[in-house]
């Protein structure tokens, strides 16, 4: 097969080299997104609460921070007696009572401190609720009691929330205060972790025949994944891999819809001239001082943000571009061509001789400004989402960045959750804007020689 | 630059034999037929923010709740209707809520009423905010966002001005050493330019203020204002420092580029060998024969940066949390305000077609061809 011209050029330039490798990459994700997580799936776990990331750790940098970080930070730890991991022991006591006592026993070697720490309760029961009581018991020895509780159906013993148990821990968050060395949390000093044996002895009872008692410990960690948590708890790596598809397939459309539509007009204005063309030149004047972003900014704050609709109106919007100006003064040249005339000697139509032999004759030099166009309608999805106007169901890199800003990531030193969206949409951007300005070389022999 | 050679231009008239009244007269019609055609866009482009905005009926619904507010207010205070009883009260105030929307035309058939919502939205009669308020207090839209435009003026308006004039000189130095490793490191970095300016902006905070906190993360002036002049001064421009660097960052390379790129178009044409050969110096040369005739393009390009820079101020200023007109927008946007809203895209559509006016009367005064036009009738 013989590989196309251009396209052959275009590896002359080492650059574009680079961006077409960058794009190949990009495609490559978003394909693979799409094939592993499907798209009804991606927006449920997104807009999922606490039952599908209750067990994750809330703004955790990503795990290969450890690498920069230079100490250890700790991964999140799960316990549960419903799983076996931990084994409940029962014992009757009395008519119908019995007892539910469960070990969570752990060995915490990290450097850091817990993020946070959660015991989930589920009971059974029909009238008489089973009690649970915590207690603590540190590697050297102590005991502290966490309290007691009576379980419903599902409880969640937040320790980490305990502002009585926080006073008797020297004024410390309990997940600092719980796994310090002591004499290190008193104030002004900076707690050191104690390493070693961990336990937490839930010492349950339950007071019907066929009731029960489960927990589930969860010692949240500071890293989790490849891409960390967000305040939601959610894997922000969903988003980052979910934006890859939507993000190529905006800027596409967008830019196929809009460059597509405008070359035509031009190529029509220009075969018809007099009034045609007249119009369709007030027209582009007018479109272009329309405030694009103000529009947009309107239809989404009163109709809809659903990203599709926003694309068609993007597109809309991007008809009557000034490109219709570029490309009709070269259809105009097109136009007095020999060929032209010869088509039109033997009776082509009008919008044969338009679709047919006036458009392709110059479709090349739309191919730069297509592939340069790509990112910047990108980076529109990105500036809407960043004014809190991205879709509401789908996961965007600019929606992250829009909930990293709006929870002040940047004040509070979370850079990973606005790094790493940024990070995609700078090679996105870089990508496709490399490999245009080659092409434009290729395809403007006059810029070739400068 | 462009003084030098106007007078140039007025040295050289009288030779030509330019009559200049006709010339007036020439840029006179131009200016005219523009601002014409100008208006036109202005109104399309109010009239279909007034009907996205009035689809869902939210202009009548916000008008309708307005009127109710103030009637309601009137017939509670007045103290002769204080001894009605509670229902009485409330049909009366139904009465004059009917009667009024009846004086402003509000049951009128839907074109008619959007023709006087766009007479409204031309002479800025922008009505009154639901929530928000300008700093003296006032609830007027039209205060509200007049109060906003100097910033967003001192900003755009520096950072644009010291881009355009920088990347022109910098390209042609470029121009002169093309070829050089300088040269080739601009090429290779004009693809960056894709790249928004807010996006850079992000970035400057994180590096300057998260991680050096050598600069403000936002704002217009440190917080409370300073007493003297002098120290305001002082911390505006600290604060200004980000937001101008984002926007001179996001435009530089490219416009660099394209300049450079320009220039060595021009400089091939025949007409600048000639000049060479008669002598003439390198800078005469670039004034005269390379700079002369590419003007009109350059403002031309000046023209678009300043309308997507108008547009993509909007983000910037929120990034920056820079008091001016896009900010307001999107805070109007987050506490749904939306006779503010309303009012902010209006002013924006003015700024824009303000901006194309004032830079189409300097292209008609560099622009050879609108003069030439005229001559050849004569």
């Amino acid at each position: 097969m013989k590989v196309p011209g251009p396209l052959k050029e275009l590896t002359h330039y080492r650059s574009a080299v680079f961006g077409l490798l960058i794009i190949g990459s990009l495609i490559a994700l978003a394909i693979f997104t799409v094939v592993t997580i499907p798209y009804d799936e991606a927006i449920q776990r997104w807009r999922a609460g606490e039952e599908m990331w209750g067990d994750y750790p809330r703004n955790a940098v990503p795990d290969w921070f450890t690498l920069f970080a230079g100490n250890k930070l700790p991964k999140t730890l799960i316990l549960s007696s419903l799983d076996g991991s931990v084994r409940k022991e029962s014992q009757a006591v009395a008519d119908d009572m019995r007892t539910a006592d469960m070990k969570f026993t752990f060995d915490y070697t990290s450097d850091g401190f817990p993020s946070e720490l959660n015991l989930f309760l589920t009971g059974k029961s029909a009238q008489k609720k089973p009690l649970a009581t915590m207690i603590w018991k540190t590697p050297d020895g102590r005991t502290i009691p966490l309290g007691d509780v009576t379980v419903g159906v599902a409880e969640r013993f937040a320790i980490s929330t305990d502002q009585r148990l926080s006073l008797k821990l020297d004024g410390r968050a309990p997940e600092v205060g719980l796994f310090a060395q002591p004499g290190t949390t008193a104030k002004g000093m900076t707690p050191v972790v104690q390493k070693g044996k961990y336990e937490l002895l839930v010492e349950g009872l339950t007071f019907e025949k066929d009731s029960t008692l489960d927990a589930k410990l969860v010692v949240y960690g500071q890293a989790y994944g490849w891409a960390g948590t967000d305040h939601r708890r959610r894997d922000i790596l969903l988003a980052l891999l979910w934006g890859t598809p939507i993000a190529l397939a905006f800027g596409f459309l967008a830019a196929v819809g809009s460059t597509l539509t405008t070359f035509a007009i031009a190529a029509i204005g220009a075969w018809f001239g007099g009034w045609v063309d007249a119009t369709i030149q007030r027209l582009t004047e007018i479109n272009s001082v329309l405030p694009t972003l103000p529009i947009l900014i309107l239809v989404g704050t009163f109709y809809t943000r659903n990203i599709w609709v926003i694309l068609g109106i993007v597109i809309a919007l991007g008809i009557f571009s000034l490109g219709i100006k570029t490309y009709r003064s070269m259809f105009i040249q097109v136009k007095e061509m020999p060929y032209i005339e010869a088509a039109h000697a033997y009776g082509a139509g009008n919008l044969r001789i338009v679709f047919q032999y006036m458009m392709p004759k110059i479709a090349p030099v739309l191919i730069p400004s297509f592939v340069t166009l790509i990112p910047s309608f990108v980076f529109l999805e990105a500036s809407l989402a960043l004014l809190g106007l991205g879709d509401p169901l789908l996961p965007t890199w600019g929606k992250v960045i829009n909930e990293a800003y709006t929870n002040g990531a940047l004040y509070k030193g979370m850079y990973y959750w606005v790094l790493e969206p940024a990070a995609l949409l700078m090679l996105t951007g870089l990508g496709f804007a490399v490999v245009g300005f080659a092409l434009d070389r290729i395809f403007n022999p006059r810029l070739r020689e400068l | 630059m462009a003084s030098g050679v106007l007078t140039e231009k007025a040295l050289s008239r009288p030779k030509i034999g330019i009559r200049i009244p006709d010339t007036l007269a020439r840029i006179g019609k131009y200016v005219l037929y523009r601002s014409v055609a100008l208006f036109v866009t202005v109104v399309i482009g109010v009239y279909l923010t007034v009907l996205i905005v009035n689809m869902g009926g939210y202009l009548d619904t916000i008008r309708i709740a307005q009127i109710r507010e103030q009637v309601g207010a009137g017939v509670l205070g007045d103290p002769t209707l204080q001894t009605l009883p509670p229902s009485e009260l409330r049909k009366h105030i139904d009465e004059l809520v009917v009667l009024e929307v009846q004086r402003l035309r509000l049951d009128q058939p839907f074109f008619v009423r959007s023709v006087d919502y766009l007479v409204d939205a031309l002479t800025l009669n922008l009505g009154r905010a639901e929530i928000m308020t300008s700093n003296s207090g006032s609830k007027q839209v039209r205060l509200i966002l007049l109060e906003r435009i100097p910033a967003t003026l001192l900003l755009s308006a520096s950072a644009n001005l010291s881009l355009f004039f920088g990347a022109i000189f910098v390209a042609l130095f470029l121009s002169r050493r093309y070829g050089s490793w300088l040269d080739r490191i601009v090429i290779a970095m004009a693809p960056s330019s894709t790249v928004p300016a807010w996006f850079y902006g992000i970035f400057l905070i994180l590096i300057f203020a998260s991680l050096l906190h050598i600069l403000p993360f936002g704002g217009m002036v440190a917080a409370p204002p300073p007493e003297s002049t002098f120290d305001y001064t002082l911390s505006l421009l600290k604060h200004m420092i980000l937001p101008v660097s984002a926007i001179i960052l996001h435009g530089i390379f490219v416009s660099i580029y394209q300049w450079r790129t320009f220039f060595l178009i021009y400089s091939s044409e025949d007409y600048v060998d000639m000049a060479k050969a008669k002598g003439l110096t390198a800078r005469t040369i670039e004034r005269r024969y390379i700079l002369r005739p590419t003007l009109p393009p350059i403002v031309t390009s000046f023209a678009f940066t300043l309308i997507y820079l108008w547009q993509g101020a909007i983000i910037l200023e929120t990034v920056f949390a820079w008091p001016g007109v896009g900010r307001l927008l999107y805070q109007a946007i987050s506490i749904f305000d939306v006779p503010v809203i309303v009012g902010n895209v209006v002013l924006i559509a003015y700024l824009l077609v303000t901006t194309v006016f004032l830079l189409d009367i300097i292209y008609a005064l560099l622009d050879p061809r609108v003069k030439v036009g005229g001559e050849r009738r004569a």
